[in-house]
């Protein structure tokens, strides 16, 4: 699967591209020199051990950070000095790693809040509660409804946000994302901290998100996950792309397996 | 030009004692994250002290400060201890609106034990001001500014130079580290609240003889304090004293060549105006994002 | 069941003037009754967007004095020869302009503190109404100062056909008081529940989130700002063609603290809170008159907003639908934390 993937490539247009993006904290270099692209409906991981600049390369490509040199462009279109909620509005939609929910309301209200994007009707219509107003909510509790059940949280619909297990936070967070109907999703770390088969369903999940058309950029630690879903790897360490292919290469590549093996002795 | 030097006198010493309100106010934010709304009333406390002392008990003016400012540094002690001890781990919101209400019910109180009018302390000084060609400036306010910059001074020594201080910077950096490292967080917060209640105190009795002691005297002290602390950067020390003297500068300024009525005004106008142009403060600490 | 509830309390309320006749207990309700329009505004921005507004009473204080001016006219000298003059005008354009200026200073506060929020917000919501208070004390040709603005007219509406009615009693004052009262409940009640709400809703809980779901955070809470803002005038403007004479008293910090009690005490957050914790905090001096004095009151005042903290920090109406738990608030929301993603 992941070979076709790989032979397909060529063809794809590119959905989002880094160029040559540095990010600089004071005097600490956390990126320097990042340059990858993602095509449209591919799903691309992002890894690294601990301390690469994951999160910082995340930050920056969802515009929570600006970075200090480079560019990053999504379909066409640079993302330099938008507000996040800007750049949500080109569809690129993000995860977090811990907040991911709202935790004062239920699944299903997070989820609704999520579908604020589809429901922006203006103040005066929705106080006199306008028949056009009335039908539009309608619509989104029925796909509020939806997106619950489809991440599989049906059960817990009805359960406060906060009240749940991580691993079903984080499923709040993926159908939270999914209802401001994003064209690509960038997950940050999210099976970490979940058990082999909540990481096995949210696989699928990620499967499943793809074949809606939506491109996938995953920030991860978790490898066997990661090489069991995407279809190319971007390995940085030390704020630098160290290796860059398909599961099958960077699973061979020797300064992959120098980095990650390196570090492994240093913490022994 | 005379009348200039004039208000520049007046500046250096109403700045001085403005400076202490701040730094109380600045390192309560800074260490702890609290919204401090019993600063005025430790600042009226200071000044009735300071009242009672000299007048009822007829003990020396000299005698009379340190006492203000070790009653102020007890009230402060005992106001972290029942208030917000127990509170450790709430919101920013909860512990101010827990201020809010300690506020309304001491300053009653005040007003209750004390009466609403206006008393005058007595001092030591001659009433004849020290003449320097145009300038004239009393010898009590002389001894303000003093005594207020030694005060500062007393502060910065104690920060940057003893043990407490160190343990209070540290926590000011980073609370869980400090904790790690061995620092006792809750004698800090403790120590740092009392701290910055003495130093409001102070400025209660130094300013209190200058002008008249009266219940409501700390509600504006307590907004100017905010002013000046907005001013310098919430959480910066030198920002709250530089931060003092620019409000004291203003007011003299703005009561001198605009209108007396709106002296009071300049505080509010300069949180406005820096807000517009450096929502941050003057000397803003960077804040992690992310 | 929840609609039935609040159809009971509608009807009891507008039944009281039917056995109780007192002057003063009628005042106390008419008064209780505006501020609790005051507090429950307070809360659309201190429950539902997380922000509190330390100088709400300014809203309340503009409404009050810029109703009163509509209605009484003004001759003013401004700066560069300008002399404007202005003849009376009905009170009812006196509060529809009360509110629209009220809101216009909310979007002004709104537009000036959201990007720096939190404390600042606080502190610059206590200076402005600083500000506002000493113009009022000192543009005595506008406002009169100290010396007040009085002969304010009482509320008149006009009916097609049927000429002009003049809430000149209290007994019709209390019926607009509690007429108004059930608008902006309603008008509050709708807004929540609309999308805006959930956005408003989404900011308190999780900022980052909200922001990353495509949530524009000054934009929803400017809207807010200004909805408080707007209504808090408008009961300033009830206010003043009640009371009939306005001085710059009506700034007092005091007063705003009066709302935040009543919000804090009620239960922020919630519809009914502001309700509830008002008509406590409104008709509790009633009670205590004859038993303290005034300063004993504000003492038992802050006592007991430190001991609910303490005790019920989410207020009396969130502690009642734990008891009940079928009646589900609209939203319940604690006294989490800001979500700040802190990242490794």
């Amino acid at each position: 699967m992941t070979a076709a993937a790989a032979l397909k490539q060529p063809a794809v247009k590119t959905a989002l591209s880094v160029d040559k993006v540095a990010m600089h904290f004071g005097g600490l270099v956390a990126i320097s020199d990042m340059t990858f692209s993602v095509g449209e409906g591919e799903i691309v991981s992002l890894i690294g051990p601990n301390g690469a600049g994951k999160t910082t390369a995340f930050n920056v490509v969802t515009g929570f950070l600006t970075p200090t040199h480079g560019d990053v462009t999504y379909r066409g279109q640079s993302l330099r000095g938008m507000k996040p909620q800007a750049i949500a509005d080109l569809g690129l939609i993000r995860t977090f790693q811990r907040t991911s929910v709202f935790p004062n309301d239920t699944v299903y209200d997070n989820v609704l809040i999520g579908l604020h994007r589809r429901g922006r009707v203006g103040v005066l219509p929705s106080v006199l509660g306008l028949p056009r107003v009335r039908r539009l909510e309608a619509e989104l509790k029925q796909k509020a409804a939806e997106l619950v059940e489809w991440v599989g949280l049906g059960r817990r619909a009805d359960d406060l946000a906060g009240s749940l297990s991580y691993g079903e936070q984080r499923l709040v967070g993926v159908a939270l994302a999914l209802a401001a109907e994003p064209s690509m999703l960038l997950l940050d770390e999210p099976v970490s901290g979940m058990n082999a088969s909540e990481t096995h369903t949210f696989v699928q999940l990620i499967r499943k998100i793809r074949d809606r058309g939506i491109t996938i950029l995953l920030v991860e630690h978790d490898m066997p996950m990661v090489m069991s879903v995407s279809d190319r790897i971007v390995v940085l360490n030390y704020g630098r792309i160290i290796a860059e292919g398909t599961p099958d290469v960077i699973r061979n590549d020797p300064a992959v397996i120098e980095a990650y093996l390196g570090q492994g002795v240093k913490h022994a | 030009m005379g009348e200039l030097f004039q208000h520049l006198i007046n500046t250096l010493v109403l700045g001085g004692t403005y400076a202490l309100l701040g730094i109380g106010l600045t390192l309560i934010f800074g260490i702890m994250n609290v919204v401090n709304f019993t600063h005025g009333i430790l600042y009226t406390f200071g000044a009735y002290v300071m009242f009672i002392v000299v007048q009822k008990f007829e003990l020396n003016f000299f005698v009379a400060l340190p006492l203000s400012i070790a009653s102020g540094w007890a009230l402060g002690a005992l106001v972290e201890l029942t208030l917000l001890r127990p509170l450790r781990g709430s919101d920013i919101d909860t512990t101010m609106l827990v201020m809010i209400g300690a506020w309304i019910a001491m300053q009653s109180a005040t007003l209750w034990v004390w009466g609403g009018v206006a008393k005058s302390v007595p001092t030591p000084f001659p009433d004849a001001p020290l003449e320097i060609g145009p300038v004239s400036v009393s010898w009590l306010r002389l001894f303000v500014l003093v005594a207020a910059g030694a005060l500062i001074v007393l502060t910065y020594i104690l920060i940057n130079r003893t043990r407490l201080g160190s343990a209070m910077r540290a926590t000011f950096q980073d609370q869980d580290t400090a904790a790690l490292m061995g620092v006792n967080v809750n004698l800090i917060y403790t120590s740092t609240f009392a701290l910055g209640s003495s130093l409001a105190a102070a400025a209660g009795a130094l300013l209190g003889p200058v002008y008249v002691v009266y219940p409501a005297m700390g509600d504006l002290a307590a907004v100017k304090a905010f002013a000046i602390v907005i001013l310098g950067g919430l959480g910066n020390i030198t920002g709250a004293v530089i931060g003092g003297f620019i409000l004291a500068l203003a007011e003299e300024l703005g009561a001198g060549y605009i209108s007396s009525g709106y002296r009071d005004a300049m505080g509010f106008l300069i949180i406005i105006a820096v807000l517009i142009f450096r929502p941050t403060g003057l000397f803003p600490r960077a804040e992690r994002v992310g | 069941m929840k609609l039935l509830l609040s159809i009971v309390v509608v009807a009891a309320l507008a039944a009281v003037p039917l056995w109780l006749s007192d002057p003063y207990l009628l005042n106390a309700l008419i008064t209780t009754g505006i501020f609790v329009i005051g507090a429950m505004s307070l809360n659309l921005l201190l429950g539902f967007t997380g922000q509190l507004s330390l100088g709400h009473i300014a809203f309340f204080g503009i409404g009050a004095y810029v109703s009163a001016l509509t209605s009484l006219g003004f001759s003013v000298s401004l700066p560069f020869g300008l002399h404007v003059v202005h003849e009376p005008w009905p009170p009812l354009a006196g509060f529809a302009i009360a509110v629209l200026v009220s809101g216009l200073c909310g979007y002004l506060v709104g537009r000036l503190s959201f990007r720096v929020r939190g404390a600042y917000f606080v502190i610059v919501t206590i200076s402005f109404a600083e500000v506002v208070r000493l113009v009022a004390l000192n543009w005595v040709e506008l406002t009169q100062g100290p010396l007040a603005l009085t002969s304010i007219p009482p509320m008149q509406v006009g009916f097609p056909g049927l000429g002009e009615f003049v809430f000149r009693t209290k007994l019709h004052n209390y019926y607009l008081v509690l007429g108004v009262a059930v608008a902006c409940y309603l008008l509050i009640a709708r807004l929540v529940r609309s999308h805006v709400g959930r956005a408003m809703r989404g900011l308190m809980e999780n900022e980052t989130l909200a922001v990353s779901i495509g949530i524009d955070v000054t934009k929803t809470l400017t809207l807010a700002a200004v909805v408080s803002a707007g209504i808090c005038g408008g009961a300033g403007s009830l206010y003043a063609h009640y009371i009939k004479i306005i001085d710059p008293e009506v700034f007092a910090f005091i007063n705003t603290v009066t709302m935040v009690i009543m919000v804090i005490t009620g239960g922020k957050g919630t519809l009914a809170g502001p309700v509830v914790g008002g008509l406590i905090f409104g008709l509790m001096p009633v009670a205590l008159r004859p038993v303290m004095a005034p300063e004993a009151q504000w003492i038992a005042y802050g006592s007991a907003l430190i001991v609910i903290l303490f005790i019920m920090p989410r207020g009396i109406v969130p502690a009642l639908m734990q008891w009940f738990p079928r009646m589900k608030p609209v939203t319940a929301p604690g006294f989490a934390k800001r979500g700040v993603e802190e990242s490794a």
